[in-house]
């Protein structure tokens, strides 16, 4: 039992491997919160895609850096600033995008609002004035020290969203795809757009955590992309981009276990190397 | 079954504070399909939205389905103006006929048993009766405009409304589509017994089909079979302008005149 404790490094031998990788608290905290985030990503993923609203996610996802950041400066809990700063971003989208008098107009002030976001993450940085050595994994993701107490928040956070985009799928659909005859049948679209917008930034605020700000795309775009270039169908397409994600996850935080380099980096890429595959497949 | 679709007495609209049209008075009879004509800016779009209750009256009143506006939207079919699906849309045809049945209902979409087997069978019915079978399991985004106007029309007639309002239908299509839809939108008329509103552009490709016309010109409406209403008196005192309707050898009629774009003319898209 002693020896499984110790780290040993790449056996090749898979029975080992896999043994080694559950023998550590917190590699099984980072396997659970992996697998939370990755079901999130993947569900609200392929509704974002199919919303045309990366864009907005993406600017989700840079509110995440000054949100950790200014949780860093703060002596607060990291997921305070992610959940924080990412759901005070989806309202403020939200006010931009339920307007929707121009698409060109909304993507502006997006943008705008992500430059101003990313600014204020630099001066939070700054402002620590002692050396924020956890700036890399803010921004490139870190598997090491998910406590049991995170993982259980992220369970709820991602419980109570997933229950919310599967309760509302039809009506959530049916705006997204066709809004103005959603609109006439009765379906209360703009209320559905801003609380789409809400469960996207929690969905960001938690895959931040295990990504990283800057690569939370690879589990919330490229996973959902993937779908639904393989797959128009509905049920089909949404559980592939789940089983994508969750894939992915699971090797990548095997990957970052055996080596020395960020999670994030391994995560991305492999969805990369499978939305590349699938491309070039098609072709 | 024998309840006025719509009725209007001596209505008016005001958006922005400007009068659309007023003093308007039409009739819509069950299962008769009537084109709504007239040049850009006129209120064809405004009269839909006014059926549906999403613009109040602000003169005179307006019965639908017996209902006032907005009240009897759940028996209505809409097809609202210019609504394409780019190659983008990752959507199935027969998913999108769906959403105009269930599209509306909470709850977790996994229907079961008899509920599910109704489902399907519905949106099968409409998706044969508009004859688009070959092709819904496609994705919308990749079918041609006439084909995601057919299973548009098949969403708008998949909850078997006893109205169905299309906006502009045969807009982005060419002149032997328009014909082909416009006879579907007749057969479906007599077939499912429901009234057709149609706004129209060019009434020249469907002509042979409308029971009726509703013309909106000058913020004021005139309603009647198209001989009575296409024709160079009731149209000069539309516009109150000197306007003439000429007859082509083949039928088509030509408006010369009107002050705003011309709207009927029979060679656009030739």
């Amino acid at each position: 039992m002693a020896e499984a404790a110790t780290f040993q490094g790449l056996s090749w031998n898979p029975l080992t491997d896999l043994e080694q990788l559950f023998a550590y608290p917190f590699m099984v905290h980072a396997l659970a919160a992996g697998t939370i985030v990755a079901v999130m990503g993947g569900v609200t993923g392929w509704f974002m895609v199919l919303r045309r609203q990366t864009f907005a996610g993406h600017t989700l996802s840079i509110i995440a850096f000054p949100g950790a950041a200014a949780a860093s400066l703060a002596g607060l809990p990291l997921a305070v600033g992610y959940f924080g700063f990412c759901g005070l971003g989806a309202l403020t989208l939200a006010g931009v995008a339920g307007t929707r008098k121009s698409l060109s107009a909304e993507s502006a002030a997006i943008g705008s609002l992500q430059a101003f976001a990313l600014a204020l993450g630099f001066i939070f940085v700054s402002l620590y004035h002692g050396v924020l050595n956890s700036l890399d994994s803010l921004l490139f993701g870190t598997f090491l020290g998910i406590t049991r107490g995170q993982v259980v928040v992220l369970l709820a956070v991602a419980a109570a969203s997933v229950a919310l985009v599967v309760g509302a799928a039809r009506p959530l659909l049916f705006s997204s795809v066709d809004p103005d005859v959603a609109r006439a049948a009765g379906v209360p679209v703009r209320l559905l757009g801003f609380g789409f917008l809400l469960v996207l930034g929690l969905s960001v605020a938690e895959t931040s955590q295990i990504t990283g700000a800057l690569l939370v795309f690879a589990l919330l775009v490229t996973p959902a992309a993937t779908a639904h270039r393989i797959t128009s169908r509905l049920g089909f397409g949404m559980a592939l981009s789940v089983a994508i994600a969750l894939a992915v996850t699971w090797l990548g935080l095997a990957l970052a276990y055996f080596s020395v380099y960020p999670v994030g980096f391994y995560v991305t890429s492999l969805s990369f190397a499978v939305y590349l595959l699938v491309r070039f497949a098609q072709a | 079954m024998s309840e006025t679709a719509v009725r209007f007495e001596r209505a008016a609209v005001r958006l922005g504070g400007q009068t659309v049209w007023s003093d308007v008075s039409l009739t819509v009879a069950p299962a008769e399909f009537v084109a709504v004509l007239g040049p850009n800016g006129a209120g064809k779009s405004t009269l839909i939205k006014a059926i549906l209750g999403l613009l109040p009256l602000s003169a005179g009143t307006a019965s639908v389905l017996g209902r006032r506006p907005g009240e009897a939207n759940a028996r209505i079919g809409y097809l609202p103006q210019r609504r394409t699906f780019d190659a983008g849309t990752r959507i199935r045809g027969l998913d999108l006929v769906q959403l105009g049945l269930d599209g509306a209902r909470w709850g977790v979409p996994i229907p079961v048993g008899r509920d599910r087997k109704r489902t399907v069978t519905r949106v099968r019915e409409a998706i044969e009766l508009v004859g688009a079978s070959a092709y819904a399991r496609r994705p919308i985004g990749e079918l041609s405009g006439g084909e995601q106007q057919r299973l548009l029309i098949a969403q708008a007639l998949v909850r078997r409304p006893k109205l169905l309002l299309l906006d502009e239908p045969l807009d982005s299509l060419d002149l032997p589509n328009q014909a082909a839809v416009a006879a579907l939108v007749q057969r479906i008329c007599q077939e499912e017994q429901v009234a057709v509103l149609l706004v129209a552009h060019d009434v020249n490709p469907i002509l042979s089909y409308l029971d009726g016309v509703i013309y909106f010109a000058g913020g004021r409406a005139a309603e009647g079979s198209p001989e009575q209403v296409i024709t160079t008196e009731t149209l000069s005192r539309l516009y109150g302008a000197p306007i003439e309707v000429l007859q082509a050898s083949d039928g088509r009629l030509v408006v010369v005149g009107q002050p705003e774009a011309p709207f009927v003319h029979g060679d656009r898209h030739g």
